[in-house]
């Protein structure tokens, strides 16, 4: 792989291609049971067992401000690291690892919504779609306080 | 760093440790020629030890130290106070050098000339002054006797072990522990023998090798308390007071963390014990005291958990200074404070900004310290509580729990999602069916209350505290069921929707997203490899706003005087109607409060009713049966209080409902109105007391109604 290369775990969330570096993240897994936690922030799905780890998961499609799962619609668990441990990022689809190339970036326009634009850091203009580059720190960056904590 | 100067650092933390105790030990026993012989010992070990490996410093000081002490040993020297200090003042200065050591890798340029010459006039002076020592010449042989003796005795039994490793070990403990319960989740629904014995056989071996690599992180408290000598020591040196220090259960033992999170807040309690606690002997001499005051530090471990005393035989706390103080600060206003007990009193010292000592000096006093020192201990999971006669002492108790790793809690269900409550916070289960459930929990304003044995017993739920919007599994029976739980010196009942049972459950930290939640303490895995939440007691009963404020002080003061069962006290509950002035009615006439929508008020005969609990409950405007001009017709619900006899309830109409209050109550003055029993002085007003039957016997016979 040459330095201008990079290799992205892409996913779907609403028909639209997501890619996160490869390197942050740390599996892939199916639908795992959840435990909601009250009180948190809408995007907190919950909490899963993984592997005796306790992992926060983050509803991605809450968190870009899109349309919730219809009923039956069993997210994915991409699991990422981050600096406070892993997190586990739900989404609707598992794609391939895709390799992409620098000279195919473009910044994310600006006609996007702000949360979008705050968390996609930019586009790969791949043959057939677009892939939008997540940026994990900040989709994992919520406070629980922010949520409706507050009484 | 060098792997033997890593190790001498700790084993030279250890000896300077042991120098410490010794010396003030010393002091009592100049006799002793066993602890002359130690302290050489240790002194050398520091000297030789550091030379070798390069410490030159350490050596220089430590070798006049050890002349010092041989001089001791020969008898040409005997021990007293100033001595002492300079030693003692070595060992601190080895400490720092160590320290330094510790953090550069170098001894630095610390300046040692001072320490250096104040030891050697110890020599210069010992040699002219004390010809013949306390201690006999042959003292050298004996002491070199006991120390071939006592070389080679505590080589071989331990080893060291690094704290990380154990951590790590207590982490996969912790997940076994949780494999384990899975396992045995299964195990219901086998019928081979084998594998049923197997499980049984792995649970056994998981429990004892839990309880092992607990034992491994376990230490005695005497390791923090062995600095308590010097401490006290120096501070009734530099503050004149004499002082015992005594400790007991020395050996009792505590998890590493907890000691660790602990060492801070017993220190300063010990400093502050001796600063305001303790008088000097001529204040002592002058109260009929003996000169010398008394430390007492007690450990020992009772129903799970850790207790901690430290008693003095002091001046004890003077609580009017203290009430002074906190009317003075606006902690609390005066009409509270007169009404607080003795022990709520004392406890306010725990608050913040809170200092009642004359002077401020540098050992404490300076209003910090026994906030932190509270917060410290509850951030374990610990309470603290203070006692105080006046005049003899000041007694402290410390409740801390064992460990907090894995931690018995009970398991409950609310709206299909099951919490963990820590087993520390439980005080007993209460089931309500039938009757009881539908007429148990009862409303004062928007608070739910219970009564448990008399006292009533504030009642939250927990599906509304944490928004749970999901029905119960509902068994049908509409049964309640009532968690007590005990925060925060408080106690109150947590309606969940089922109980299910005890378990030892591994607490897991939750992360960031979630810190900010003050609900939850973490979360764990149980037994179905599900992950459930444990509830911070202290954070729900916060959030539900029960506990911490000034109101449940007065909350806690009412629930205290009522926990005395003194007969003549009453509970009333207080309203106002129309421009009167306060009414009071005994809470013992009062079933439950109630708010009505005006449109739900039907009429039935000449009366007004509404239909309340599958009957029809006739509505008495108080207003009228006393004939006070009622207010006009308000917007939104009217406040009802609910009066129940064996023929069927009858609602009292009121404007506003205030409060309850709980206190014994004369009645100054007859009224002729046989509607009222009275009126008395209830929280500095006057108050007229509601004869309930004859006021509704009166409204029947007069055809009369709201």
């Amino acid at each position: 792989m040459s330095a201008t290369q990079q290799q992205f775990c892409t996913f779907y969330i609403q028909s639209l291609l997501f890619g996160v570096e490869v390197e942050t993240v740390q599996e892939v897994i199916r639908h795992l049971e959840m435990t909601g936690v009250p009180l948190a922030p809408e995007v907190v799905a919950g909490l899963i067992n993984l592997r005796g780890q306790i992992v926060t998961a983050i509803d991605l499609r809450r968190r870009l401000g899109v349309a919730g799962r219809r009923a039956g619609e069993l997210p994915m668990n991409v699991v990422v690291r981050t600096g406070d441990g892993a997190v586990s990022l739900l989404v609707d689809e598992i794609g391939d690892v895709v390799e992409v190339e620098e000279k195919d970036f473009e910044k994310a326009p600006d006609t996007l919504s702000s949360t979008s634009r705050e968390l996609i850091r930019g586009v790969y203009k791949l043959k057939k779609e677009l892939l939008l580059v997540l940026d994990t720190q900040r989709s994992v960056n919520i406070s629980a306080t922010a949520g409706n904590e507050s009484h | 760093m060098d792997e033997f100067i890593q190790e001498f650092l700790i084993e030279g933390g250890e000896i300077l440790d042991q120098l410490d105790r010794d010396f003030v030990e010393f002091e009592k026993n100049p006799n002793s020629k066993e602890l002359v012989a130690r302290i050489f010992r240790a002194i050398h070990t520091l000297k030789g030890t550091g030379g070798t490996i390069g410490l030159k410093k350490l050596e220089s000081v430590n070798h006049v130290g050890e002349n010092i002490l041989s001089r001791m040993r020969e008898g040409k020297l005997s021990v007293n106070a100033s001595i002492t200090s300079a030693l003692l003042k070595m060992i601190d200065v080895d400490r720092q050098l160590l320290a330094t050591v510790e953090r550069t890798g170098e001894e630095g340029d610390m300046d040692l000339s001072g320490i250096i010459q104040s030891l050697n006039a110890i020599l210069t002076a010992g040699e002219i002054l004390v010809q013949n020592g306390i201690v006999p010449p042959n003292a050298v042989q004996d002491a070199l006797q006991i120390q071939s003796e006592n070389h080679d005795d505590s080589v071989t039994s331990n080893i060291r072990v690094d704290v990380n490793l154990l951590d790590k070990v207590m982490n996969l403990v912790g997940e076994l522990v949780l494999a384990r319960n899975q396992i045995l989740q299964f195990t219901s629904n086998q019928k081979d023998a084998a594998f049923l014995s197997t499980a049984q056989r792995l649970n056994l071996i998981t429990t004892e090798l839990q309880e092992g690599v607990m034992k491994t992180r376990m230490q005695p408290i005497g390791n923090i308390w062995n600095k308590f000598p010097r401490v006290v020591r120096d501070l009734s040196n530099s503050s004149g007071k004499l002082v015992r220090l005594e400790m007991e259960g020395s050996q009792t033992e505590l998890d590493k963390t907890i000691i660790e999170a602990i060492k801070d807040p017993l220190t300063h309690i010990v400093r502050n014990s001796l600063d305001h606690g303790l008088e000097t002997p001529a204040q002592r001499e002058a109260a009929n005291k003996p000169p010398q005051g008394l430390l007492f530090l007690r450990a020992f471990h009772e129903g799970g958990q850790v207790n901690i005393e430290i008693s003095d035989d002091g001046a004890g706390l003077d609580l009017n200074a203290i009430r002074a103080k906190a009317i003075e600060r606006g902690i609390l206003p005066s009409q509270q404070a007169a009404k607080m007990t003795d022990r709520e009193i004392a406890n306010l010292i725990f608050m913040a900004g809170f200092s009642t000592a004359q002077k401020i000096t540098n050992i404490s006093g300076r209003g910090v310290g026994m906030d932190v020192v509270k917060t410290n201990i509850e951030k374990i999971g610990g309470t603290v509580d203070v006692s105080s006669v006046r005049g003899h002492g000041t007694t402290l108790k410390i409740k801390i729990p064992l460990t907090l790793a894995i931690i018995p809690a009970l398991i409950v269900t609310t709206g299909g999602d099951r919490f963990a409550i820590p087993q520390v916070s439980l005080v007993e289960l209460v089931r309500l069916e039938g009757k009881a459930a539908e007429s148990g929990v009862e409303m004062i304003q928007e608070a739910a209350v219970y009564r448990l044995r008399g006292t009533l017993l504030p009642i939250i739920y927990l599906n509304r505290e944490l928004k749970l919007t999901r029905k119960a599994d509902s068994d049908g029976d509409g049964a309640i069921n009532i968690v007590v739980l005990q925060a925060d010196g408080r106690q109150f009942g947590l309606v969940v929707d089922g109980i299910n049972d005890t378990e030892e459950i591994v607490v897991k930290p939750l992360r960031k997203q979630l810190r900010g939640i003050s609900c939850f303490a973490g979360a764990t895995i149980m037994g179905d490899g599900k992950v459930a939440l444990i509830l911070d007691i202290v954070g729900l009963a916060q959030r539900a706003s029960l506990a911490g404020e000034s109101s449940g002080h007065v909350a806690a003061v009412a629930k205290e005087e009522l926990a005395e069962g003194n007969e003549k006290r009453e509970s009333w509950l207080l309203l106002r109607v129309g421009d009167s002035g306060k009414l009071a009615i005994p809470l013992s006439m009062v079933s439950r409060l109630e708010e009505f929508d005006r449109k739900t008020i039907e009429s039935s005969g000449n009366r007004q009713v509404v239909q309340y609990r599958r009957e029809i409950m006739p509505l008495v405007s108080v207003a009228d049966a006393l004939h006070i001009p009622a207010h006009a017709v308000r917007e939104g619900p009217i406040q009802v209080v609910v009066h129940s006899t064996g023929s069927g309830s009858v609602g009292l109409v009121v404007d506003e409902i205030l409060d309850i209050v709980d206190q014994h109550v004369s009645v100054a003055r007859k009224i002729d109105n046989s509607c009222l029993l009275g009126s008395a002085v209830i929280q500095q007003h006057v108050t007229d007391l509601l004869n309930v039957p004859e006021l509704i016997t009166s409204i029947a016979n007069e055809g009369r109604m709201a």
